[in-house]
Formats: structure tokens, sequence, C-alpha cells
């Protein structure tokens, strides 16, 4: 695994949150999370339109070995999210920051993200797991 | 720190991710468990499976005490070499453990049991061994490597010692063949054609090495769970256990019935079942809908009598998930199972999934 981008935050639950240039937010599972899990093999993300709360369980990564629950890191309502993934989950592996987003967020207020950690935090959270 | 096999430190170093299994730090995989999983039945790939238990009988009543322990029949083992797998059943005709059992000579015969049941198998063997006379001996010095795919053999036979070679070479299928300490057979768990070999910790890093070289991809237990869940081979502890019968268990062809006066343990039992009429039966499912079948997800039939599903993931050979499970007797050809709270539609079919490199399941 490389190094932590440095554009993101990140929970301890292992998502991962960009703030995009029109306010909206991306999220998708770290690098990390998704060496854990192994192989991607189904991944099932929201509906466009639905209201999320704060680390309610979202979406569902299933490798191999079992299924995850994913909790958005932030309250808001889906814009959008990565149909393509239903036919290659496995891009969740091979690009957790980029082609394996799980969806686009309107966050409900701005302020959330302070909540979450910035990557050397969340290195060392890993580090001490 | 859980129990090491000889290869510990060259999973390691060539990447492996370790994970307790059953007390032991086994290899899951060393990167993709799918890429390994198709590497097996396309060309060939090892495991290191030196957890299991090798159990040794000897004993001039081994054969007599082994018609009374397995109710699958040792009397089918007439030549040295041939191995016969088995359940090990309690006196209810409940799973205790599946086994292989080699048969070596008269007075020789070997088990290979499992590594999460080690205790409770060698004290009910020791136990029913007694009256026998025959002298139960594990073999924790031996290691254990699994080597399977379609190019296997030839690879293995490439690596192999002179005087061993020509033997395994003529090894028929389900037959082993011991030459010094090793002990080499063409058995598997993965639906593929291959080996496996015991031979002496001291030499299986060498020999681990050997076969890298020789063109063997090292496989986790992540990849052989998958692979035997597509060849239809049960797993103990998730397809059947103490609670239930080899009848129930997808099994029945294992249990030997003639000659009806052998009198094995769980016999009285296993016929009283089978009198009375299985109220459960042991079916293959394909999932037709986007998702994972896992264990003990419940399986709603059209009667809306219920099943679960014992052994469920998703098949790399097929791209579909699939499973073993237990359901009503009056079962048809399709059923609804719960999935993370919602009822999917699932096909019932008749396992293999998939076997020596092809799938055996038409998909639509």
């Amino acid at each position: 695994m490389g190094e932590l981008p440095g554009d993101l935050k990140y929970s301890k639950s292992h998502e991962w949150v960009r703030v995009n240039d029109d306010g909206t937010v991306t999220v998708g599972i770290t690098d990390h999370a998704q060496d854990q899990l192994g192989d991607m093999v189904y991944v099932e993300v929201p509906e466009r339109g639905r209201e999320l709360e704060a680390e309610e369980a979202c979406a569902v990564v299933e490798s191999v070995k079992a299924a995850s629950d994913v909790y958005t890191p932030l309250a808001g309502t889906v814009i959008e999210a990565n149909e393509a993934l239903a036919d290659s989950p496995e891009a969740v592996n091979q690009d957790a920051y980029g082609a394996g987003w799980l969806m686009k967020l309107k966050p409900a207020s701005s302020g959330a993200l302070n909540d979450l950690m910035d990557p050397d935090a969340y290195q060392a959270f890993i580090d001490a797991e | 720190m859980g129990n090491r096999t000889p290869l510990f430190e060259t999973h390691k170093a060539m990447g492996a991710k370790l994970v307790d299994f059953a007390g032991w730090d086994m290899p899951i995989h060393y990167g993709s468990q799918i890429e390994e999983h198709h590497t097996v039945r396309r060309d060939a790939g090892m495991f290191d499976v030196s957890h299991m238990t090798v159990v040794d009988l000897i004993g001039a009543q081994t054969r007599p005490f082994l018609r009374h322990l397995l109710a699958n029949n040792v009397d089918k083992l007439q030549d040295e070499g041939k191995a016969l797998y088995s359940c090990m059943l309690n006196e209810q005709g409940g799973v205790i453990d599946d086994l292989i059992v080699y048969f070596l000579h008269e007075s020789w015969f070997r088990l290979v049991v499992n590594s999460g049941t080690r205790a409770k198998d060698i004290d009910w063997i020791t136990t029913h061994a007694k009256p026998f006379g025959v002298d139960v001996v594990e073999q924790p010095e031996l290691a254990m490597i699994a080597v399977q795919g379609p190019n296997a053999r030839d690879k293995v036979l490439s690596v192999l010692d002179a005087p061993a070679r020509q033997p395994a070479a003529d090894l028929k299928l389900f037959f082993g063949t011991e030459h010094d300490d090793w002990f080499i057979a063409r058995t598997g768990y993965t639906g593929e054609d291959g080996f496996e070999i015991m031979l002496p910790g001291s030499e299986a890093v060498a020999f681990w090495n050997a076969l890298k070289d020789a063109g063997v991809e090292p496989c986790g237990l992540g990849c052989r769970d998958t692979l035997r869940l597509e060849a239809g081979m049960n797993l103990y502890g998730a397809d059947m256990d103490e609670s239930v019968s080899p009848l129930v268990s997808g099994l029945g062809w294992t249990v030997a019935w003639e000659p009806a006066d052998r009198g094995f343990i769980g016999q009285a039992a296993l016929t009283s079942e089978r009198e009375a009429g299985a109220k459960h039966k042991f079916v293959g499912l394909v999932l037709e809908d986007k998702g994972v079948l896992r264990n003990h997800q419940k399986i709603i039939a059209d009667d809306a009598a219920e099943g679960e599903i014992t052994s469920g993931s998703f098949s790399p050979t097929l791209g579909r998930s699939i499973a073993l499970a237990r359901v009503p007797a009056g079962t048809g050809t399709s059923c609804r199972v719960e999935v993370r709270g919602k009822l999917l539609a699932a096909r019932v079919v008749k396992p293999p999934f998939a076997r020596n490199g092809k799938a055996q399941i038409e998909l639509d």
C-alpha cells in the first residue's frame, strides 16, 4: 500500500472523504480497508436521493471472505452513486481512492468535516489497530 | 501466537497474509485469492496444509477396528496405497469428523483428519482402538503440501527425487505411495488433479521452493475454500457437524450399508433415520440475483418451509455466488434466500459447480 492521499479526510470506520470544488463530497473506503477485506466480488451503493445521517450504514462491500457495511462519515443527500461497481467491484481493490469511489453527497452541514482525521492521524490510527 | 508450520517464515517471505486457522497461523492468500483460485483451475497451485492431523493406526487388528469406527467400509481398500473418504460418526449418527484413510498394509493404515477437531478425534479414536489393541500414533513432525491443478502432477514429478518419480507418476486416482519418509497421494480438495504430499517437516521448505521454481504458485487457504465449494466438497463444521448425519449432508454416498451386520458406530441411528425418511436434503444453489450467499443465511422454499445455507461464497469460475445448503426435502428447482434483509432468488442445482477446469453448471 502506498502513501495516504494528503487531500482526503478519514473516518475511524475506514472511509475516506474528498471535498469537491462544488462543495459536494465523494466517499469511498480506504486502501487499508480494501486490503483487509480482500478481493471484492459485490458492491451495493445507495440510491440517488437518499438522505443519510452521519455514520449511517449506506453501502455494502462484499469480498470473497465477508460482507462489510460502509458508513457515511457525513450527513447528507446522495447525489450520485458509482453504478459501475456492479460490474467491476475489483475497482475498489485496484483504485480505492479513484475508480473505486462509492458515492457523492451533498453534505447537510459544512462543519462536519472537522470531526474526521487528516492523513497523519489516520495513519497513526491504523498503525495502532 | 498460534501454531506454526515449518513453512511459516517462507509464507511471510512470499508475502502471505496470515490468519488464525483452527489455532494455526496460516496463509489466507498471497495477494489475490481470486487469482490463486484461477491458477489452480488453469495451471498449478500449492497449499501448505501441514496443520492437518496425520494419525497412523498400527496393529494386526487395524482393519476390523476401522470397519467398526467408520461409516464407509475399509473393506473397499484391498490394494495397497488405496484411499477412502469417510465420516466418523457418534452413536447418534452425527458426524464427529470427515477424513481420508489410506491403506498402507494390513497392520498400518493412515488417517488424515481435520485440525479443528484434532483433540476430540484423537480421544474418540484412541478410546475405540483399545479393545482392538491398535496403536494410535500421531505424526506431528510431518508437513503436508497439496499441489493441485491440471499441470500439478507434471510439475511435481519434475522436482521429485528420481526413485519416487515413477511410483508417483504411476499413481491412479485416490492412491498413494510411500517412499522413505515421504507419502505421495493422488488426492486433493479442489476438484482438480494433483498430489497431496506428506514429508518430514525439515524437508518442507526446500521442496516448497523447488515447486515454486518449477512454476507452482503458492496459494492460500482462502481459495482452497472456494475451490472445494465449487467442487461440491463438504467442509467440516460448516456443512456438517455432530448435530447432523451424513444423510442430510450430501454424504449418503459415503455410508456403506452392506454388509448390514458390520456394526459400525452410528449404524443403528442412521438406519432408523433412513427408514423414517429424511426431512431435509443437501443441495447446491446458484444465486440468480446480485449479491453473495453466506453461511447461515435462511432459505425459504416454495411451500414456506425453511432451510439454511451451510457454506456460501463467490464462485470465481462461474462469476456468480454459489452455496451448499440444507433445505426441506420437498424443495423444487428454485428457492429464495434471505440476504441482508432481502429475499433473493436462487436456483437449486446438483453439485459440483466446477471441476477439472470447467464449469459443471449451465448459466442462463
